[in-house]
């Protein structure tokens, strides 16, 4: 378990904007009338969004809008690590996944470089910009080491490639992300072997078939393949 | 050719996002296809097909998929609506394949949820993605919104079965994968397993009968109906059929998501797909074969072994998700499954005391094994606590943390008494140091 708090220095208040609030609203229409606590995980997300983190002003607000004691929206916000509860850099938050994949693959590397550039982990730099922390499997392993900055997955990183991608963030650009050794996605780099057959692609299993096995009453049709 | 299965027989045709994975795209090769005649085959020709098909479920303990289904209630009783749940909250070390079907294949997916909701007279489905995939939820929530205005799914759509697709999201547990917990973060509560019985089939979602599946076993789904229950069985060994996501990482030369046959030969699967081991061959330590979660096979193992839920578990290992770690001889293994150690602490829900406790406390002295700074005895002792917290939880995070460690001594014992002799006699281990001294 971690054990998570909120931060000491709170905002004296709380507002939902516009675009926080429809949106809020969208996804309280997916559950169930009397089900409106399903929403709490995508609101505080919102929430964080909109304010960069989740403090407790925001959570009595989020509370107040579900109908959930508020001890119930507490639980969920401390419970879940994606929640940031202290303020993260403003131009880039890195969560470096720092799990046995990605550190086979040179994710202690990336440390230092992240140590360098903005200092220790789980602090603000001087200049409110940038901040990181060391997460757990961020589920794309093929692609280790990576990180995620600012929510998008930045993959087959290498100290200056990380570097540089940090530089970028600071220098005012907003650096691509995806891959940095050039793949599309989690393809062999270099050397796709597998899905070059061009009839999967040129339409033909897009015609009208006849399902294998069909049932009894499906055979009405005509005359079906009897079932194996 | 390269590997087991050939192309035409590739259910994920789409895998490195190359081509459209949007609606057009996506029905030019074959998604959508005689969609409405399975439906209107009915539920039990749906079940059974997916039944001879052979389907394990993909998320990594390996149930059958048409079983499941088949324990949901005939009928829909007493104003209690059935659901069905996808649990898209990849995040078992290593495993990287559902987000490649959710970014690039994405339609097979929601094809999938249309036919198994009818099979198990669901109308509501949710798709629980993890949070950190924000642009694979991005995609999936377009290419949902595409099939509500293409009529595909919703209510009164061209399939006869009226149908809603949710996207939900979580917040970083890895806990949330465990069907219960993800069930009760969907209620929006703390993600802590239940007790089970009740079966989630019995009272899942909202206390209403729910069946929660992974993504893959969803996904394929619509291509094993169209190809048939044969085609589909036709691969790999009895009881392990199919096709497979493999997920490859760490020391191979070109780490890669592949699809291939069941029971491929591991060999095979790193020779024709990722390259090679790092080194060569020879260079191979040990595997992780399945995700974090399975103990680890050393390379004397590996050889000829078929890559599927049976071979591994006769070597004390697993299938898992198909998420292959590959160790070559330059890893410090003890820190590794140090790191995994530490992996199972960060992600304990907290619920249960021996897995709270326990995996704090294998932790700390893994850490210390991994300097060399233990005691000898301590090693029976580190077992000892293992085997107190495995099958001791609600849930089955208390296992996959004490397995990962007892895969390690079975194998690698020696290393770690090595390293504490050295550490006592005065020369300890530092990391990084072998490599340092073959340079």
């Amino acid at each position: 378990m971690s054990v998570r708090r909120l931060a000491k220095d709170q905002p004296a208040a709380f507002a939902f904007s516009a675009d926080t609030m429809a949106t809020a609203q969208w996804w309280i229409a997916k559950y169930p009338a009397e089900r409106r606590q399903s929403a709490v995980i995508p609101i505080l997300w919102l929430v964080q969004k909109q304010e960069g983190w989740v403090s407790e002003p925001a959570i009595r607000a989020i509370a107040e809008l579900l109908g959930m004691p508020v001890i119930r929206v507490l639980e969920v916000a401390t419970f879940y690590t994606m929640f940031q509860l202290e303020p993260v850099g403003k131009v880039a938050f890195v969560q470096l996944c720092g799990t046995t994949p990605c550190m086979l693959c040179g994710a202690n590397d990336l440390k230092t470089v992240l140590k360098e550039k903005i200092g220790p982990k789980n602090h603000i730099s001087a200049d409110g910009k940038f901040s990181w922390e060391e997460v757990e499997c961020l589920g794309a392993c093929s692609n280790a080491p990576m990180a995620a900055i600012n929510d998008y997955y930045y993959e087959d990183l290498t100290a200056e490639t990380l570097g540089q991608i940090l530089d970028d963030f600071a220098a005012g650009k907003s650096p691509k992300p995806g891959s940095y050794v050039g793949r599309g996605a989690s393809e062999p780099h270099g050397k796709i072997q597998t899905l070059l057959d061009p009839a999967l692609y040129d339409g033909s299993r897009a015609k009208k078939m006849k399902l294998p096995n069909a049932p009894e009453k499906a055979k009405k049709a005509g005359k079906a393949e009897t079932s194996a | 050719m390269v590997g087991i299965l050939e192309d035409k027989d590739r259910i994920f045709t789409n895998l490195y996002g190359l081509h459209d994975w949007g609606l057009e795209g996506a029905k030019k090769r074959g998604c959508w296809n005689a969609t409405k005649d399975m439906l209107d085959a009915g539920p039990a020709w749906i079940i059974d097909n997916i039944k001879n098909s052979g389907l394990r479920g993909r998320g990594g303990a390996g149930f059958g998929t048409g079983l499941k289904w088949s324990f949901m209630p005939k009928e829909v009783k007493d104003g209690r609506p059935h659901y069905l749940v996808v649990n898209a909250d990849e995040s078992e070390p290593g495993t990287c394949k559902d987000r490649e079907i959710m970014r690039h294949d994405p339609h097979l997916l929601i094809e999938g949820c249309l036919i198994a909701s009818r099979a198990m007279q669901a109308h509501a489905c949710y798709i629980y993605i993890r949070g950190e995939y924000v642009r694979e939820r991005e995609v999936l929530e377009a290419a949902i919104k595409q099939a509500y205005d293409a009529k595909l799914i919703g209510k009164n759509n061209v399939h006869g079965w009226d149908f809603d697709c949710y996207v939900h999201h979580g917040a970083g547990a890895y806990i949330c994968g465990e069907e219960t917990a993800l069930l009760e973060s969907l209620e929006g509560k703390k993600g802590q397993p239940r007790l089970k019985p009740p079966f989630p089939a019995g009272a899942g979602l909202y206390g209403m009968p729910t069946t929660v599946n992974n993504v893959e076993s969803i996904a394929v789904v619509g291509t094993i109906l169209r190809r048939g229950a044969g085609w589909f069985a036709g691969f790999g060994r009895p009881n392990n059929t199919g096709t497979k996501l493999f997920c490859v990482s760490g020391h191979v030369n070109l780490p890669c998501n592949v699809e291939e046959s069941m029971s491929i030969p591991f060999r095979q699967l790193m020779e024709d797909h990722c390259g090679g081991i790092r080194g060569g061959w020879g260079n191979l330590k040990a595997v992780i074969p399945g995700g974090s979660s399975v103990p680890m096979i050393p390379a004397e193992q590996c050889e000829d072994l078929p890559m599927d839920f049976d071979a591994l578990r006769e070597l004390k290992s697993g299938l898992g998700t198909a998420a292959v770690i590959v160790m070559d001889k330059s890893t410090d293994l003890v820190r590794a499954i140090a790191r995994l150690s530490y992996f199972y602490k960060h992600e304990s829900c907290g619920q249960c005391t021996p897995c709270r406790e326990g995996t704090g406390w294998m932790w700390r002295v893994m850490e210390r094994m991994a300097t060399g700074e233990a005691d000898m005895k301590e090693i029976d002792t580190l077992l000892d606590v293992t085997t107190q917290v495995e099958g001791h939880t609600i849930c089955a995070l208390g296992d996959a943390a004490a397995w990962p460690i007892q895969g390690l001594f079975r194998h690698f014992r020696h290393e770690v008494e090595d390293r504490i002799t050295s550490y006592r006699a005065g020369k300890p281990h530092v990391m990084g140091a072998t490599l340092i001294a073959a340079e």
